[in-house]
């Protein structure tokens, strides 16, 4: 108990004293899913308002892919991205393998359908509300659409937190294709799941408690954020 | 300017089955048009096809100028009010937003038009938010602000109070005064009486009689509008 109590101790006091490994691991570790959930949130936000408001004709097999792939493991996901990037694969030659780069990749493939399904349903419940008005008002489909995304701002900033939720605590992909190399590729889960390995419990704690941080600023966010939605506010 | 339109033997169709027409329908550039009739006679598809945001199956309508000038030229209050996720004021605003008015000009307008409808004190309030029937005067106020040549109204005073009534109707006397050409449906006969130069009589989705007001009233020619100015019940 005494070196439980010990280990959350000196946790405690590399997080205060900004431990130089604690920070970096930290900084890449946001860098990494930062920068996975704005191209996801690129790619994700338009598609799924677009085949909210949009009839086409394979739209129903769209939607029901995009819940089959968010529902896809992450290991598998960092599996496929392995074969692709490794040496022998279609993309090796771009030496991408064992990057923050490869690590990216992946969390977007794993993030992508989570946000554009999550858009999808905010937005194709907007539109309902809305289309009546905006086709009576002889809106663009510029305007309706620059309409719909800001009146449904608070639904999308909501689903690009879950994905950014979802990408920062992954560890099984970015474990593979990342390779968890010390001041390379290390970031919060993976250096968790090494130290703790190693018995190092003290930078384990520190980096949990780091991770759980952010996990519950970004449901407290999510969470006040469907709040206003509900009451209203605006 | 307000414009005729003609409908020649439109059919809307829903499941193969007709819920309207066919029909011929003329209305002239002036005036205030009252279509009657009893719940799903097809008044609510009767407006939105004059409005063209129906689909027809078939048949022609012919406002005397390309569809989407005549669209811009038309306001539709609907029969259950629909309101932006924003405030008040924005949801007037975005009528004027969208043709580009300047902001100086739609501050103006804005706040005038709050006070007519009585919400000069509710702007900054989440229009999600307001009562029912402050939603309905939100939503004709938010129609008449970029005064239309013509507004299509479905049954802007269900729900309401005698004097919210009076208060709206005061609204269409004044824009229809101003030159702005009145469509709408009631399932009140007393307002029908008070308001309609014109008169069309629905009965499962088809015309039974169309006229001015003061000889349908005096003078119903089929018997199926004297028995439903009688209040009987039509099946
Ligand atoms: N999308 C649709 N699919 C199938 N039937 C429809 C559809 N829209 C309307 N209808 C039917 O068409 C008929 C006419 O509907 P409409 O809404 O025009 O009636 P209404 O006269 O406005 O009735 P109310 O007084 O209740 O508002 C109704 O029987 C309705 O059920
Ligand atoms: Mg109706």
């Amino acid at each position: 108990m005494n070196e439980i109590w010990a280990g959350i101790l000196s946790a405690f006091r590399l997080i205060f004293a900004l431990d130089a490994d604690l920070v970096e691991i930290t900084l890449r570790s946001l860098q990494v899913s930062l920068t996975a959930l704005i191209i996801a949130s690129l790619i994700a936000l338009p598609f799924g308002t677009w085949i909210a408001i949009r009839r086409f004709r394979y739209r129903r097999a769209t939607i029901a892919t995009l819940n089959a792939l968010m529902g896809l493991p992450p290991v598998v996901v960092g599996l496929i991205v392995y074969l692709l990037l490794s040496r022998s694969g279609p993309f090796g030659v771009l030496g991408l393998l064992f990057t923050p780069t490869a690590m990216i990749i992946a969390q977007v493939i794993i993030i992508t359908p989570l946000i554009a399904s999550i858009t999808h349903q905010a937005m194709r419940d907007l539109w309902a509300e809305y289309h009546d008005l905006l086709i009576s008002l002889n809106t663009t489909n510029r305007q309706r659409i620059i309409t719909l995304i800001w009146d449904g701002r608070r639904a999308l900033l909501t689903a690009a937190l879950a994905g950014f939720g979802r990408a920062i605590g992954e560890v099984g992909a970015i474990m593979i294709v990342g390779g968890n190399i010390d001041h390379a590729t290390r970031v919060l889960t993976t250096a968790i799941a090494l130290e703790t390995g190693k018995g190092d419990f003290e930078l384990a704690l520190g980096l949990g408690f780091v991770l759980i941080a952010l996990a519950l600023a970004v449901n407290f966010a999510i969470h006040a954020l469907t709040k206003t939605e509900r009451e209203g506010r605006w | 300017m307000a414009m005729s339109m003609e409908l020649k033997d439109v059919t809307v169709k829903r499941r193969g089955k007709a819920i309207l027409g066919p029909i011929d329908l003329n209305l002239g550039a002036t005036g205030i048009t009252m279509v009657i009739g009893p719940n799903g006679a097809g008044k609510t598809t009767l407006l939105k096809v004059l409005h063209g945001v129906e689909r027809v199956s078939d048949g022609t309508i012919d406002w005397a100028q390309p569809a989407d000038i005549a669209r811009q030229g038309q306001a539709y209050v609907f029969q259950s009010p629909i309101m932006l996720r924003r405030t008040v004021r924005q949801n007037l605003a975005y009528p004027l937003q969208l043709v580009g008015v300047s902001k100086s000009e739609i501050e103006t307008r804005v706040t005038a038009w709050a006070e007519r409808i009585g919400l000069g004190d509710a702007l900054d309030r989440p229009a999600p938010r307001i009562s029912g029937g402050e939603k309905q005067k939100l939503a004709l106020g938010r129609a008449l602000i970029r005064d239309p040549d013509v507004l299509f109204l479905d049954e802007p005073c269900a729900n309401l109070d005698g004097r919210s009534i009076l208060d709206i109707e005061a609204l269409l006397l004044e824009a229809h005064a101003s030159g702005t050409r009145i469509i709408m449906t009631t399932h009140d006969l007393a307002q029908c009486r008070r308001l309609a130069s014109e008169v069309v009589f629905l009965l499962n989705g088809r015309i039974h009689e169309q006229g001015d007001a003061m000889g349908f009233f005096a003078n119903p020619k089929t018997v199926e509008a004297q028995s439903f100015l009688k209040g009987d019940i039509l099946l």
